[in-house]
């Protein structure tokens, strides 16, 4: 057995032994089976990672998986340079979360219940972004959601938490649908859903077109954007992004893992790995910029008047993830994983920050009640801190590197990318805004909680804050492997990347890079110093503010009404079909109808059957003697013939 | 010499005085007795044509129904009594236990 077959199936592994034995044998002790697990995989995935470095591709079959006619589908993995730097996100980021999960679920529970989820979680994960063909990519996006689904809704006793899961679950199935359509359309047309034969086969797509109700669809296009369909809606991008800050209500090492490492950067992930199909179309990649960059302004504008922290953090994640898609539709590829990359890192570091606030708090999750934390909880601070200079693209960390190089690569892509990258830009000044009025609010100033949780207020355990130390570290240095060349580097990521996913090239000198760059980072020190103003210099301006614009405030406070709107249109004539005509009339009446009218029409024949015997020994008697009347007539009758 | 046809009208007479006895009274013992007679109208044409065939089978087959009839009567008459003692009854009105 190869080595590569142990980085899923070790999770795998982890995950049958604690739901079998977890609630009677195991118990307290499920992490350490979860912990060892994920990092084997992560001791593994560095070697594989290594290998790929020296310029290895593994790609091979393990298990032939269906075979029916000339539909073959195999259970094989394939690591290059794509997989591997996921790879390492993915059993990194868990790792650190698993470990987290030590002293932030301590006593739950459902303890094992959890690392057991964990554990899938990160199986279907390593699944997808292993896989060398569709269907597995398939099986593991199918998988990630439903461990989403169990996580989220991993407090299942609160109502709130239960119909989180269901909308993760649910709202995923919309841009499911569109991607298990693109999937069977591949196949259709190409007659092989391996990733090879795919991109090898593709370009004779080119140009062909397919008529739907009347009109000429390019086919490429077609199949590229119902594969995009499937990102959008795991990647919570718009319009499907309802689900994301939802998903809050789930423990929050589980966010962190969602936001950071696995399932919403499956979406950028299957983007970037089918590069070759979006390359051939135009009007994909330009679909995919402008949902990217719309999404990204869309959500960092929500951002901006939220409390509540996990909030406020779920919002950025949905505007970074549209900076990733910005990026693949300016053919970016390579500019967007490098931010996925970095963003993990800083991402699951403020989400475990967050976690580790509300551990203080008793669970309070606004920070409108928070405060000078600084003092109470240091490390939860310093690395808070760290993460939010990264993610506001201060230079030097790693969110800036990433960031910039998509900035400035989107600015070299016609006039879709000028106008992409403009939104960028703004979305850079927002984002250094609202990161640090979590900053400002809750760990500057003055505690403005209740006396009881000022008493209660504490740094966390070890096992909490030695995760956010080393995510620290990553949210710093995470970005130094792709400085780019204006400034000294050699954006080794970049050529690392790129004979996967390529390179887009830029011929505009220096000074130019230097003005692009000198715009971000302008944007991101003036939404820092706004927020200074507005939350530790002069805290009546941003109230005076939302009273001025009313109208806009609550707009953004109510999430630009996104959730009432679906409510409107979507849930209540889907609830109102439900108990008006499939209970009401499919179940009452056609169904109802079937199962208790067959044995009724059944009684009622056997109640007129039962007329017939009457009781008279003279009536059997007499039906005897014409019983033998009639066979003897017929008899003699057919002898006469 | 009486012809064959006088047997068979009286065996047909006989026979459906028996089977109107049968349908027509409820009493059970008259019902037992209206098969007796059923069998001996069958009997005495048996008897008539074993005799007009010059054939013994004719009248082994007598023999065969007398026996029958015999156990049958015995039978049906404890039957009777059985019943009687239960439900202190003869008439087929009274016992109508299977009327669905």
């Amino acid at each position: 057995m190869d080595k590569y077959v142990l980085i899923p199936l070790l999770p795998l592994t982890a995950f049958v032994i604690n739901i079998i034995f977890g609630k009677w044998i195991i118990k307290e002790k499920a992490h350490w089976i979860a912990i060892l697990a994920v990092l084997g995989s992560f001791a593994i995935a560095v070697s594989a990672f290594l290998e790929v470095l020296s310029g290895k591709v593994i790609n091979y079959d393990v298990y032939n998986w269906i075979v029916s006619g000339n539909f073959k589908v195999t259970v094989g993995f394939l690591i290059d340079q794509l997989t591997a730097i996921m790879l390492i996100v993915v059993t990194s980021v868990s790792l650190l979360v698993h470990i987290y999960s030590v002293g932030y679920m301590h006593g739950d529970g459902g303890y094992y219940r959890f690392f057991a989820y964990l554990s899938l979680f990160t199986f279907s994960m390593l699944m997808l972004v292993m896989g060398n063909n569709l269907l597995q990519l398939y099986f593991g996006w199918e998988a990630v959601g439903l461990c989403s689904y169990f996580l989220i809704g991993f407090w299942y006793e609160k109502k709130s938490a239960a119909d989180a899961g269901k909308k993760a679950f649910i709202v995923n199935r919309f841009g499911d649908f569109g991607f298990g359509i693109g999937v069977i359309m591949i196949f259709l047309m190409l007659g092989s859903l391996h990733y090879t034969e795919i991109f090898g086969k593709i370009g004779t797509l080119q140009g062909q077109a397919i008529n739907i109700l009347g009109y000429n669809v390019d086919l490429i296009t077609l199949i590229a954007l119902l594969l995009f369909c499937g990102a959008v809606g795991k990647s919570a991008q718009i319009p499907l992004h309802v689900w994301l800050p939802d998903a809050m209500e789930g423990p929050t090492p589980v966010s962190a893992l969602i936001h950071a490492a696995t399932m919403v950067t499956a979406g950028v992930f299957m983007v970037a790995r089918f590069n070759p199909i979006f390359n051939l179309s135009e009007t994909a990649m330009n679909v995919v910029a402008l949902t990217g960059a719309i999404t990204s302004l869309f959500a960092a504008t929500i951002a901006l008047v939220q409390n509540d922290i996990k909030r406020i953090v779920a919002y950025s994640t949905v505007s970074q993830l549209g900076y990733m898609f910005l990026a693949c539709g300016v053919g970016a590829y390579g500019a967007g994983i490098f931010h996925l990359y970095t963003h993990a890192y800083f991402k699951a570091l403020l989400f475990l920050g967050a976690g580790s606030v509300m551990h203080a708090m008793a669970g309070e999750l606004d920070i409108q009640k928070m405060g000078g934390l600084k003092k109470y909880m240091p490390v939860t601070y310093w690395t808070f801190l760290i993460a939010s200079l990264s993610i506001a693209g201060i230079p030097g960390l790693a969110g800036f590197f990433s960031k910039d190089e998509i900035l400035w690569l989107a600015y070299n892509h016609g006039t879709v990318g000028k106008i992409v990258w403009a939104m960028g830009t703004a979305v850079a000044a927002l984002t250094a805004f609202y990161s640090f009025r979590i900053i400002f609010l809750a760990f500057h100033g003055t505690f403005r909680g209740t006396h009881e949780q000022e008493h209660h207020l504490h740094e966390s355990p070890k096992a909490m804050t030695m995760p956010l130390m080393i995510l620290a570290v990553g949210a710093v240095a995470a970005g130094w492997v792709g400085i780019p060349a204006a400034l000294g580097g050699s954006n080794a990521i970049a050529h690392f990347f790129e004979p996967v996913l390529g390179h887009p090239h830029v011929t505009a000198a220096h000074e130019e890079e230097y003005m692009v760059m000198g715009i971000s980072i302008a944007a991101a020190i003036g939404g820092i110093f706004v927020s200074w103003i507005f939350y530790s210099l002069k805290p009546e301006i941003p109230k005076n503010l939302a009273v001025k614009f009313k109208s806009i405030y609550t707009t953004l406070w109510n999430k630009y009404y996104v959730d009432e709107l679906y409510d409107f249109i979507i849930v209540r004539p889907v609830k109102w079909t439900a108990t008006n005509i499939l209970v009401a009339v499919t179940d009452g009446k056609i169904i109802e109808g079937i199962v208790n009218g067959v044995p009724a029409a059944i009684r009622n024949f056997g109640e007129r059957l039962r007329k017939l015997q009457t009781g008279y020994l003279q009536h059997y008697a007499l039906s005897m003697a014409l019983g033998v009347f009639v066979i003897l007539t017929l008899v003699l009758i057919a002898k006469g013939r | 010499m009486v012809p064959l046809e006088w047997y068979i009208g009286l065996s047909a007479v006989i026979f459906i005085i028996g089977v109107a006895g049968f349908m027509i009274r409820k009493n059970i013992i008259i019902m037992l007795m209206s098969i007796e007679l059923m069998l001996n109208a069958v009997n005495i044409s048996l008897v008539a044509f074993s005799h007009y065939l010059q054939d013994l089978r004719g009248q082994v087959m007598v023999f065969f129904i007398i026996t029958v009839a015999a156990a049958e009567a015995a039978i049906g008459l404890a039957i009777l009594v059985s019943l009687f003692k239960n439900k202190a009854a003869v008439h087929t009105d009274e016992i109508i236990e299977m009327k669905g």
